[in-house]
């Protein structure tokens, strides 16, 4: 185990000691849960535990790390994560083909429990939320606070903790689903023991943070960290407070809300959407705020608009979460405050999306020769599209169009494909070079080849899902001369048939994308560089500059 | 704990429209201070000479 090399003898036993305890914590939960699924949950724990003590113990004799070790910026988890933000990816996106087809042909659950449309669903977004952004974000927010600090991290053993941690509690997600064990809290699926062991895990994350910046070297925080904090912050806010629950008992894995009724609603929703905010936007702010300016070899265009759009997206997008809530037992005037913070968010996203934009101005010759910068700029232009949707959608009469339609699928895969996939592909891309010492990409053409079937997918997408979702809405709301309504809904669903083919298209056309792209990555790693490494690293340093027809 | 309606729309209306008023003024400030435009500056295109090692590039 390579990475084993990189701990000290004090990091290594550490490790040891934790992989134990978590190793007692698995027994503990398997022998409370006898029959109930936490059993099987506190099986999966011991074995990850136990697979990883065998691998710290096999790297155990290794040598240690001289202290030339603090010359360099430590790597190694941004190099895991991304790994394994790939990995998820495929995962994440091929559980989301699966359960758009499964709309198209009901029969695709093969009469398996695990497999119906209420447990693959939060596989994939579990999967392509927390599993491949996730650990993107993990992985980028270790790779640019290292950079823009100019400090290594504090110590070894702490980032690669938080992100096998975040990992084990990914995994506990997506086989819990299967196994029928969830909140129903959308997004915020897991049970009360993966949730304690995710506060855990962000807490050191938040505290490796602070410390990285605590040893900078730079006066000023460059704004990409404070987005990334922002995220890890508010992410541990919104985990804690929507997640608090009792448990029916220390053996069992279901658990009764402290929240009921319509409070439960909202403070759902307001985790929901500012998981929408500092999960799925913040963080990845943060890696355009790095990536773009890097790539592009520019400047941000306006460092102050940079901060101004930052304090902005803050403090509105606290109050917008009531917005999932309109013509509910919701007080009206909750409704419409939700709805005013929203319409008021266009402000800073838009001038997030214009900064990244006007970056790009006198670079748009690097833009079309180079598909990593592409995808970050296709990325800014669907941020500025669907924070635009985003606004006009959470005003109540269009609401009343748009909820429990298809335009909200639409709506979020606009977002989750055109932007975070896109910002979070062209970081990758940049990212794999740079942290492996290669010149370029394994194939510059695949990368032009993932962005092609990319937009593809998101366009067939989120136009299939546009259609049917207005088809939809306008079904619903349609009244014949007798006063009652035109069509049934299994009328409306018939009408969707069509688009549920193409979105599953679509989302096959993505998948496909991320396959080549995973191809890209691993032959990246695995080809040894084809030029000379000799002298590599300053004049890699260069290498964002170039490009390919150079 | 019950927390009626004229409550909240009181704290919304008075404490509420200060802290937003008071935050964006603030941030205007920050932003906008003479002083700080040389680090903004600095920090904007400090990223992008590189660094492949801790300080290097410290000025």
């Amino acid at each position: 185990m390579q990475v084993i090399a990189t701990l000290t003898r004090s990091e290594r036993q550490w490790a040891l000691i934790i992989l134990l305890v978590l190793f007692a914590l698995g027994l503990a939960l398997m022998a409370a849960g006898r029959n109930d699924p936490l059993a099987g949950h506190g099986a999966l724990v011991m074995i990850a535990a136990l697979a990883a003590i065998f691998a710290v113990i096999s790297g155990y004799f290794t040598p240690e790390p001289g202290d030339e070790r603090l010359d360099h910026y430590y790597d190694e988890p941004s190099k895991i994560g991304l790994v394994l933000a790939m990995a998820w990816a495929a995962v994440g996106m091929f559980f989301g083909v699966w359960v758009a087809a499964l709309l198209a042909w009901p029969d695709l659950t093969f009469d398996a429990g695990w497999a119906s449309f209420g447990r693959i669903r939060p596989v994939h977004t579990t999967g392509v939320i927390f599993g491949f952004g996730g650990n993107a974000l993990i992985a980028t927010s270790f790779y640019v606070m290292q950079r823009t600090s100019r400090a290594r991290l504090p110590d070894q053993l702490s980032p690669l903790f938080v992100l096998f941690g975040y990992n084990l509690f990914c995994l506990l997600a997506v086989s819990g689903y299967m196994m029928g064990i969830t909140q129903s809290k959308e997004y915020a699926e897991p049970e009360w023991y993966a949730d304690i062991w995710l506060v855990v895990v962000w807490v050191v994350y938040f505290v490796i943070y602070l410390r990285t910046l605590a040893r900078r070297n730079e006066p000023h925080i460059y704004v990409a960290n404070w987005y990334y904090l922002a995220f890890i912050l508010v992410v541990a806010m919104l985990h804690i407070v929507n997640n608090l629950a009792v448990p029916v008992s220390f053996g069992s894995a279901k658990s009764y809300s402290l929240f009921s009724g319509v409070q439960d609603a909202m403070t759902q929703w307001w985790y929901g959407h500012n998981a929408v905010a500092f999960f799925l936007t913040s963080g990845f702010l943060g890696m355009l705020y790095y990536y773009m300016p890097k790539r592009a070899g520019r400047p941000i265009y306006s460092y102050r608009m940079s901060i101004i759009s930052f304090w902005g997206i803050t403090f509105f997008y606290m109050w917008a979460g009531s917005h999932h809530l309109h013509y509910t037992a919701l007080p009206q005037w909750v409704q419409s405050l939700g709805m005013t913070f929203s319409i008021m968010l266009l402000i800073p996203s838009w001038v997030s999306a214009g900064n990244a934009l006007m970056t790009l101005n006198g670079a748009w010759h690097k833009v079309r020769d180079d598909a990593v910068l592409r995808f970050m700029m296709v990325a800014a232009v669907f941020y500025g599209l669907t924070t635009f949707e985003g606004s006009f959608m959470a005003i109540r009469t269009v609401n009343s169009l748009s909820h429990y339609t298809d335009w909200t699928i639409g709506h979020v895969h606009a977002g989750t494909l055109g932007w975070v996939s896109m910002i979070t592909f062209g970081a990758i891309y940049a990212s794999v070079p740079w942290l492996w010492k290669r010149p370029a990409m394994y194939s510059t053409q695949l990368v032009e080849t993932h962005f092609w079937f990319a937009i593809a997918g998101t366009i067939v997408y989120v136009f299939a899902m546009w259609n049917s979702g207005i088809i939809q809405g306008l079904m619903w709301r349609t009244y014949n001369d007798s006063g009652t309504l035109a069509y049934s809904f299994v009328d409306s669903l018939i009408a969707m048939h069509p688009y549920y083919i193409a979105r599953t298209v679509g989302g096959l056309l993505f998948l496909t994308g991320t396959l080549v792209g995973c191809y890209n990555v691993w032959m990246t790693i695995r080809t040894a560089p084809r030029t000379s490494t000799t002298g590599a690293e300053p004049a890699l340093a260069e290498q964002p500059l170039l490009q390919p027809g150079e | 704990m019950t927390v009626e309606h004229d409550t909240l729309l009181w704290l919304s209306k008075s404490i509420g429209l200060f802290y937003l008023i008071g935050l964006s003024v603030a941030v205007m400030v920050y932003v906008y201070w003479p002083s700080n435009k040389k680090r903004f500056d600095r920090a904007a295109s400090a990223i992008l000479h590189d660094e492949d090692r801790p300080t290097e590039g410290v000025k």
